[in-house]
């Protein structure tokens, strides 16, 4: 009886100590995520101010607390400007004690906060970026890409665009980190699906008229034009290859295309046109259900990545619940043991490169006839195993995974 | 046959899609011309006021079903008519302060009017149809070119000519001149010289949303449309020589032609190669290539 009755005290005790040190071990009494996207670029709808309220809508879904402890959120516009990325990062984390950093669209953006995020040991995820180099040679312990990158794109939409016919590719590629990522990795997959590439041209980022480059394009004879570009430099391209014909002797493969770029484009003029992405909110009853969350607010249909940075906000705060601490080595070793399940992906880890693996889609667009309900406009083609969408051990350049 | 191993057919072209986009610089930096020649303002909302031109003609099409060529009249004349506002009300007070206040003030509208059109519209932006009459294309031989970009630039080209002639060849030009290198003796004369002001204010203005229109079908309307042309027009007004009415329509074109060529020959540069000019002209003719020195 008195037995019992020491050890109950002292579990109890125990107990409590172990709750007080726990909730001492979040640091400011208050867990604080950032959020550093283009809000109001050329980027902005597929991410930007409705990236940051889906990351909102998670936090107020997992209470808005952890463990009683406040969960904040900081955002701020990059314009995307890698520096002005990284003195933000780096503000927050010395002036305001963040503890996690979501990094939204731009690659040029998104290497220059992992910089930073390696350098003062947060964890930082990495959503709207696309350089497939953040989990290779620029990889960081304390990185996760999260929904997509440059390699995953070029291996789900270029080996089926060569496997319809598409043996021979000219590139409209965007000048900067993303976009030369992009054309290097569908190259390398259009090459080993039995294809060619017989020349690109690289344009400035939002350039205002893309009719020169596609003439180039076209005097390449080329039968293929891979679009490695994104947002409005995507859009324009598209309007101006329907305007000049280009699509008559052409068929374009856009390999970073959102359901954003589709909605305003129209079906006429990307009807047919092969895309990957990692989430389409017409996949499930699941998604349908966020999906329709979101569209009550937004009055569209969220992105993959919009997707995405709900799913990563949840996966870090349940990190942090389950082991009491939003100390960044922890959570980042805790978020690496943890496994991604929700209406995002199923099954989802993250891999010693930082890579977080989970299925990829490759998607057609519909007809105008085929689409029947608002934004209904993908026909999902075929899974991309997560395993095979990424890049291999023995493609990737990260020193954290030989 | 090949020139600096491009074939003939390409390079002409090039030199057609510069035209192209000559066209539209032509026809934004006259409207700045226009308003700095006459009115002294730096006129940093002129981009933004393109931009709004272009949702003019969209909301028309998409919430009133007025088609193109109603659009291209009525958008300059609700865009003409909030210049005279903005003159009336806000520009009418700096005329007599240093210029930078000018400037301050119609880059400030411009950021404003971005931001409510972003609110309103989002980023991606819409799309406005190319209407029946210009749908299509015709084969040139060397190149495939839409019928459209073709009425674009003999559109601008008439409105750029048209302007020109006002200004340069009639009477009310000529008081237009007269108005703005001596105010006190041409209101003597019993001219009116603040609406004069006011007018050509609007009519600049009525020059950018027309611009608006005529880019509407063929880049994506957005509220951003206009900050990203707006630089390379000043560059462009730069070059030509501030206020040099002739002066920025040649420059227009030229370096729509220039911009053309640098796409072929090293496409990295396209977005600087206007700027690069424009640091030369600086030093060897720092009042612009038409410009006079004063």
């Amino acid at each position: 009886m008195k037995l019992t009755q020491i050890s109950a005290a002292c579990a109890l005790a125990a107990a409590s100590l172990f709750a007080a040190s726990a909730h001492a071990q979040i640091s400011g009494d208050v867990v604080k995520i950032g959020f550093i996207s283009d809000l109001s670029g050329l980027y902005a709808d597929i991410d930007g101010p409705a990236g940051a309220e889906a990351i909102r809508m998670a936090i107020a879904d997992f209470g808005g607390n952890v463990n009683g402890k406040k969960i904040e959120l900081l955002v701020a516009d990059h314009q995307n400007k890698p520096d002005v990325a990284a003195s933000k990062a780096r503000e927050w984390i010395d002036q305001q004690g963040l503890d996690m950093l979501i990094g939204g669209t731009n690659s040029g953006t998104g290497l220059s906060m992992a910089q930073v995020m390696l350098e003062k040991k947060k964890p930082y995820i990495s959503i709207g970026a696309g350089s497939s180099a953040l989990t290779s040679e620029k990889c960081s312990p304390y990185t996760i890409h999260y929904a997509y990158d440059t390699v995953a794109l070029a291996k789900g939409t270029a080996p089926a665009v060569v496997k319809a016919g598409g043996k021979t590719w000219y590139f409209l590629t965007a000048d900067y980190a993303f976009g030369t990522a992009l054309q290097a990795d569908a190259t390398a997959a259009v090459t080993k699906a039995g294809g060619s590439v017989v020349g690109s041209v690289r344009a400035p980022l939002a350039s205002s008229d893309f009719s020169s480059f596609l003439l180039q394009a076209q005097s390449s004879k080329a039968e293929i034009l891979g679009l490695a570009n994104a947002g409005g430099d995507t859009i324009n391209a598209i309007k101006a290859a329907n305007e000049f014909g280009i699509t008559k002797t052409m068929k374009l493969a856009g390999l970073l295309m959102f359901i954003n770029d589709v909605h305003s484009l129209g079906l006429k003029a990307t009807q047919g046109m092969y895309l990957t992405d990692s989430w389409y909110w017409n996949q499930s009853a699941e998604t349908r259900a966020w999906a329709k969350r979101f569209f009550d607010k937004f009055k569209r249909m969220p992105s993959s990545l919009q997707a995405a940075d709900y799913s990563a906000t949840m996966f870090y705060l349940t990190a942090v619940k389950a082991i009491g601490t939003d100390d960044g080595d922890k959570v980042n070793e805790q978020m690496r043991k943890s496994k991604v399940n929700d209406m995002y992906t199923k099954g989802g880890y993250i891999r010693a490169d930082g890579s977080m693996i989970h299925d990829m889609y490759l998607m057609q667009v519909k007809t105008p006839a085929q689409s029947t309900t608002p934004w209904d406009y993908y026909n999902v083609v075929s899974t991309t195993k997560g395993e095979d969408a990424f890049l291999t051990k023995a493609e990737s350049k990260c020193a954290l995974w030989k | 046959m090949e020139i600096f191993g491009i074939p003939i057919q390409a390079f002409l072209g090039q030199l057609l899609l510069g035209l192209v986009n000559g066209s539209f610089y032509a026809m934004l930096s006259l409207g700045l011309a226009v308003i700095f020649g006459l009115l002294g303002i730096v006129n940093f909302a002129h981009g933004a006021l393109y931009m709004i031109g272009a949702y003019v003609a969209f909301v028309a099409l998409d919430k009133f079903g007025i088609n193109y060529w109603f659009a291209l009249l009525i958008s300059p004349l609700v865009v003409g008519a909030l210049g005279v506002v903005i003159e009336r009300t806000l520009l009418k007070r700096l005329y007599k302060i240093d210029p930078i206040y000018g400037l301050l003030l119609t880059f400030g509208l411009a950021l404003i009017a971005e931001g409510v059109f972003r609110y309103w519209f989002d980023v991606s932006g819409q799309s406005y149809p190319v209407p029946d009459l210009l749908q299509g294309a015709t084969n040139l031989g060397f190149m495939v070119l839409p019928n459209y970009r073709a009425w674009v630039v003999v559109a601008s080209l008439a409105v750029c000519l048209g302007t020109w002639f006002v200004i340069e060849r009639t009477r009310l030009g000529a008081y237009l001149r007269a108005g703005t290198e001596n105010p006190a003796l041409v209101q003597a004369f019993g001219i009116n010289v603040p609406v004069m002001v006011m007018l050509t204010y609007g009519g600049g203005c009525a020059l950018a949303a027309f611009a608006g229109v005529l880019a509407a079908p063929v880049i994506q309307v957005t509220p951003l449309m206009g900050s990203n042309l707006i630089i390379i027009v000043f560059a462009v007004v730069v070059i030509g020589g501030m206020g040099s009415i002739l002066g920025s329509i040649l420059t227009g074109l030229g370096l729509g032609l220039i911009e053309g060529l640098t796409k072929v020959f090293y496409p990295e540069a396209s977005s600087i190669v206007v700027f690069v000019i424009m640091a030369i002209v600086l030093m060897i003719r720092p009042a612009g290539l038409f410009g006079k020195e004063k």
